[in-house]
């Protein structure tokens, strides 16, 4: 038996604002975004969100050697999400789990809408999410770093995906929950849009909320992705000038 | 996936080092620039970022309590994984570690090791029953040559920066108190240079297109009091005698060199 003492308080909730970290029901953790971060790969990109630290890198259009997802008249893009070991509390065991997976086919969605894959046919573009720290929400943030990976390997696209979660803690239909926040709470409702016209492009939900609660995330979290939407413009724009 | 080197660059690169020069304007015994932070990942006990060049490893280091091995039943438990991300190079690919992750891996490991960095008999907590085992992973994000040194030193920087609880005994139960945090105890700061041989030539911390190059490889690592504590040769080529010397007194400087860069 191995018992832990610890003094961190886990619970969310202060008098003062409703939350643990005092953020407004409506405001994002602090965020930044940097393009063009790794040497080798042909776009990449890191961002920060509250205590994710999520590093993203594209190679590609490039061949693709797996004959049977070949596509005769367009490219595959095909998305790996993993976590570091260091990422968590608990060391998480290296290599892919039934979790990782499943965010690597989701985040292949998000992206793929946004992407004019016709424009290269029997090739591959192949995103990685690298998440070095977790702090809930690393799906997202590797959705959005991946976004403006893309736009850094200069892969022609439709728009830039973003993404953002909302959710319900403490009996609050909140913006942007934290790990404790989503850990203690009742329902996490992560997505991905094309802002410039707002479709979605992924939308998860778990938990329990009601309807009303269910249009007060959705609007919480297409407003998210508004305001970051404008930090992943603001990282290229740093990178390659005002154009 | 094998990579084809053009016969130009390698004759152009080969060339270059016959005239004492390299291609990015190095002396022989040169390292690029190197960058290393220490504490870069709040969740891990002990963490570090080293870039030697525009090699780029982030290592982080976390704790465990287990069964220490039967045949050293006081001895603590250092295990390094190594994983080359196909973030970091087109031709890396995802899945179990190849040959080369599993070299980076255990060159690492030893170098520490050999090098007594950790004292790991301090980390016993219940003799035979409980000891601390320490779980060191390397994440290569960015690949553009000499990964053991960058993987070495950054280890060595991630392990001094390493917090562990403190561990006791109460009524026959682990007990880990959280509010006071103590350092891992550290004995040594064994680093390791690489050269490679290119020609007759031997060049210290190679570049990518040095690694493609290159006939053979020899990584050196070296303690605080200058004992060598591990080496690995690589490549297909062989190494003289001579050479090896050479490679090992300067990697004795070289090493001193890189120990003042430690935080």
């Amino acid at each position: 038996m191995i018992i832990i003492i610890t003094n961190t308080n886990l619970s969310t909730g202060t008098e003062t604002s409703g939350r643990a970290d005092n953020r407004a029901f409506d405001e994002l953790r602090k965020m930044k975004i940097e393009a063009g971060v790794l040497e080798r790969a042909d776009g990449s990109a890191y961002l920060e969100i509250g205590g994710n630290k999520v590093l993203a890198a594209v190679y590609g259009p490039r061949e693709l050697f797996v004959r049977r997802l070949m596509q005769p008249n367009k490219a595959v893009l095909r998305c790996k999400y993993n976590m570091a070991p260091f990422s968590v509390d608990d060391r998480k065991r290296p290599g892919p789990d039934r979790r990782s997976v499943e965010i690597s086919k989701i985040a292949s969605q998000a992206l793929t809408p946004a992407v004019f894959l016709e424009k290269f046919p029997r090739s591959t573009i192949d995103v990685f999410i690298e998440v070095i720290e977790a702090e809930g929400g690393t799906r997202c943030a590797g959705i959005t770093a991946a976004s403006v990976a893309l736009a850094d390997a200069g892969i022609p696209m439709r728009d830039m995906v973003v993404a953002c979660a909302a959710g319900k803690s403490d009996g609050k239909v909140i913006l942007d929950l934290s790990e404790v926040e989503d850990k203690e709470g009742q329902a996490d409702v992560p997505i991905a849009i094309m802002p410039r016209t707002g479709e979605i492009t992924l939308l998860q939900m778990d938990g329990n909320l009601t309807e009303e609660e269910f249009g007060q995330a959705l609007d919480l979290a297409i407003n998210g992705c508004k305001i970051i939407s404008e930090k992943q413009k603001a990282a290229i724009k740093n990178r390659y000038g005002d154009e | 996936m094998v990579r084809i080197v053009p016969e130009i660059i390698k004759e152009s690169v080969t060339n270059l080092v016959k005239n004492g020069e390299r291609t990015d304007g190095r002396a022989f015994d040169e390292y690029r620039e190197i960058s290393l932070e220490a504490g870069v990942i709040e969740k891990a006990e002990g963490s570090a970022r080293v870039k030697i060049g525009n090699t780029q490893i982030i290592i982080g280091a976390k704790p465990q309590i287990g069964t220490p091995f039967g045949d050293t039943p006081n001895v603590g438990v250092l295990m390094t994984n190594t994983e080359l991300l196909p973030m970091a190079a087109p031709n890396f690919e995802s899945g179990p570690p190849d040959e080369n992750s599993v070299e980076l891996s255990r060159v690492t490991d030893r170098c520490i090791r050999e090098g007594e960095v950790v004292d790991l008999e301090k980390l016993c907590i219940v003799p035979g029953e409980k000891v601390w085992m320490i779980f060191l992973d390397l994440h290569v994000v960015d690949y553009d040559g000499n990964l053991m040194d960058a993987a070495v030193l950054g280890s060595v920087a991630a392990l001094k920066n390493t917090k562990l609880p403190e561990a006791k005994i109460i009524d026959g139960e682990v007990v880990l108190d959280y509010d006071n945090l103590v350092p891992l105890p550290i004995n040594d700061t064994a680093l390791m240079s690489t050269f490679a041989k290119i020609g007759e030539e031997l060049i210290i911390d190679p570049s990518l297109e040095e690694e493609e190059v290159m006939g053979a490889r020899l990584s050196v690592g070296i303690t605080q009091d200058g004992n060598i504590c591990a080496m690995q040769k690589g490549g297909e080529k062989t190494l003289t005698q001579e050479e090896v010397l050479k490679a090992v007194s300067i990697a004795k400087i070289k090493t001193a060199e890189l120990r003042t860069l430690l935080p």
